[in-house]
């Protein structure tokens, strides 16, 4: 494995994942679609099914918002490397920039200047772990802003464990239209401040199609607010509602909710 | 279903409702965030516009464009429509009738400033691919030094929907109905869990 096929498996992972969902996701869609009654509802769902068909046939972005590059890295730990893995995933972020192409986001924080390639500092976000055996395995998701903005997270108290639920319902609430519904609810519960919101991100590279009795209660309750696709109302406000666990410390309980629009773009693969 | 014309006129825009799924076909014009920033600034300091926003429509659009000789959208669905409240509001003051497409809808104060002036219609967000279909032609740029995505973009569109009339010019707001209800149930539903 050398530099250049890690830079160019970037740029393939984004177009894919820019222009094609996943299966369980026009799975999850779909049912939706089927499940609404009310016109408008139908509507929305209708045209969302068309703009996923028109994306990969025209090979263009799903959505305008081309996200901010997020890359997940498992590393196998008998692989070694002889050359800068880093810099190899911020050419690849450049390139696809350029060639796919990705609307530029990524910007300063306070002067709000763009560099116009999606590079910038900590951007794009790479999340590296260690695994078993030799390979390298990436997965890329770029996430829009519309339903990051509405994410929330609450340090609540270890005796709130039961009220879980009513956070997660009730960040869904005041999100209301604005993140594109019907959405994925990532749910980091326990580990730390800045860990939960990491697993609640991580939850979103689940398969949506499956879920607990915890999950689907959540899910159920959530639906049940009549939201609706896009805000306009209906049945389908999330199509799934996923959660990753991580031990914290007695005295904290940490609950991160990351909400994803329908267009839950990710895409991966193992090099080596 | 119905269709409108950009430039609009005010008395088929005053015949819409809410609810009313229609479609675009003519001139619109993208802004968010920045854009509305300084066409407040050019209304407040009496400067002229570079373009005519009266009996226009704005899209809360941040595309994705590429230059192909001419300029091409590639894909350009509409964003989050809450953060130009405040800027909208005041921009409404200056103008006696427009249009307006974006998604997650507008707050009250918008939908009594388009009272007798204007619609919001809700295009579906993330739709990009399908909106740039409808996308005939590039007529424009201004303020291109805002960025590609905050720029104003004249785009001339064809049957581009299909859209709701989210807010109509008679202070009815799906949004408002929708939000009210949604509230009740979470009481109920909170109650339970």
């Amino acid at each position: 494995m050398e530099y250049d096929d890690v830079k160019s498996t970037i740029v393939e992972l984004f177009r894919k994942a820019e222009t094609e969902l996943g299966e369980d996701v026009i799975k999850a869609i779909k049912k939706a679609y089927e499940i609404e009654e009310n016109e408008i509802a139908k509507n929305q769902l209708k045209t969302i099914l068309d703009n996923i068909d028109a994306a990969k046939k025209l090979k263009v972005p799903i959505c305008q918002d081309t996200g901010l590059p997020i890359v997940f890295v498992e590393l196998g730990r008998e692989l070694c490397l002889d050359f800068d893995l880093k810099k190899a995933i911020i050419e690849g972020v450049k390139l696809a920039t350029k060639e796919i192409p990705l609307r530029p986001n990524a910007v300063d924080p306070l002067t709000r200047e763009n560099p116009g390639n999606n590079v910038g500092l900590h951007v794009p976000q790479i999340n590296i772990d260690f695994v078993e055996g030799d390979k390298l395995k990436l997965t890329v998701m770029p996430k829009g802003a519309g339903s990051e903005n509405t994410s929330a997270l609450k340090m609540m108290l270890p005796s709130q464990v039961n009220e879980i639920p009513k956070f997660v319902v009730e960040v869904v609430k005041n999100a209301f239209g604005k993140p594109c519904p019907p959405i994925f609810v990532g749910v980091g519960i326990g580990s730390t401040f800045d860990g939960s919101a990491k697993l609640a991100k991580k939850a979103l590279l689940r398969d949506v199609t499956v879920m607990d009795e915890y999950e689907l209660r959540m899910l159920e309750a959530i639906n049940d607010l009549g939201i609706g696709p896009m805000g306009l109302g209906g049945k389908t406000t999330a199509l799934a509602v996923l959660v990753e666990k991580g031990y914290c410390h007695t005295a904290s309980l940490p609950v991160a909710v990351n909400i994803q629009c329908w267009a839950n773009r990710r895409a991966s693969k193992v090099l080596g | 279903m119905k269709e409108i014309s950009s430039p609009l006129n005010k008395d088929d825009v005053l015949k819409l409702k809410a609810g009313d799924i229609v479609y675009v076909t003519g001139e619109i014009l993208t802004a968010r965030d920045k854009a509305h920033i300084r066409i407040l600034e050019f209304l407040q300091e009496g400067k002229e516009l570079p373009f005519e926003l009266n009996c226009r429509i704005i899209y809360h659009c941040g595309p994705l464009m590429k230059k192909e000789g001419e300029w091409v959208a590639v894909s350009a669905g509409p964003t989050t429509s809450a953060r130009m409240n405040a800027s909208t509001k005041k921009i409404l003051e200056k103008i006696d009738c427009i249009g307006i497409i974006g998604k997650g809808g507008m707050d009250e104060e918008v939908v009594r400033a388009l009272n007798g002036k204007g619609i919001y219609l809700a295009y579906t967000g993330g739709a990009g691919a399908l909106a740039a279909k409808a996308i005939k032609r590039v007529r424009g740029v201004h303020w291109e030094d805002l960025g590609m995505a905050e720029a104003v973009w004249v785009l001339e569109v064809e049957k581009f929907g299909p859209c709701i009339v989210g807010i109509d010019a008679h202070g009815n707001s799906l949004y408002s109905e929708i939000s009210k209800r949604v509230e009740e149930n979470f009481k109920n539903i909170i109650s339970k869990i």
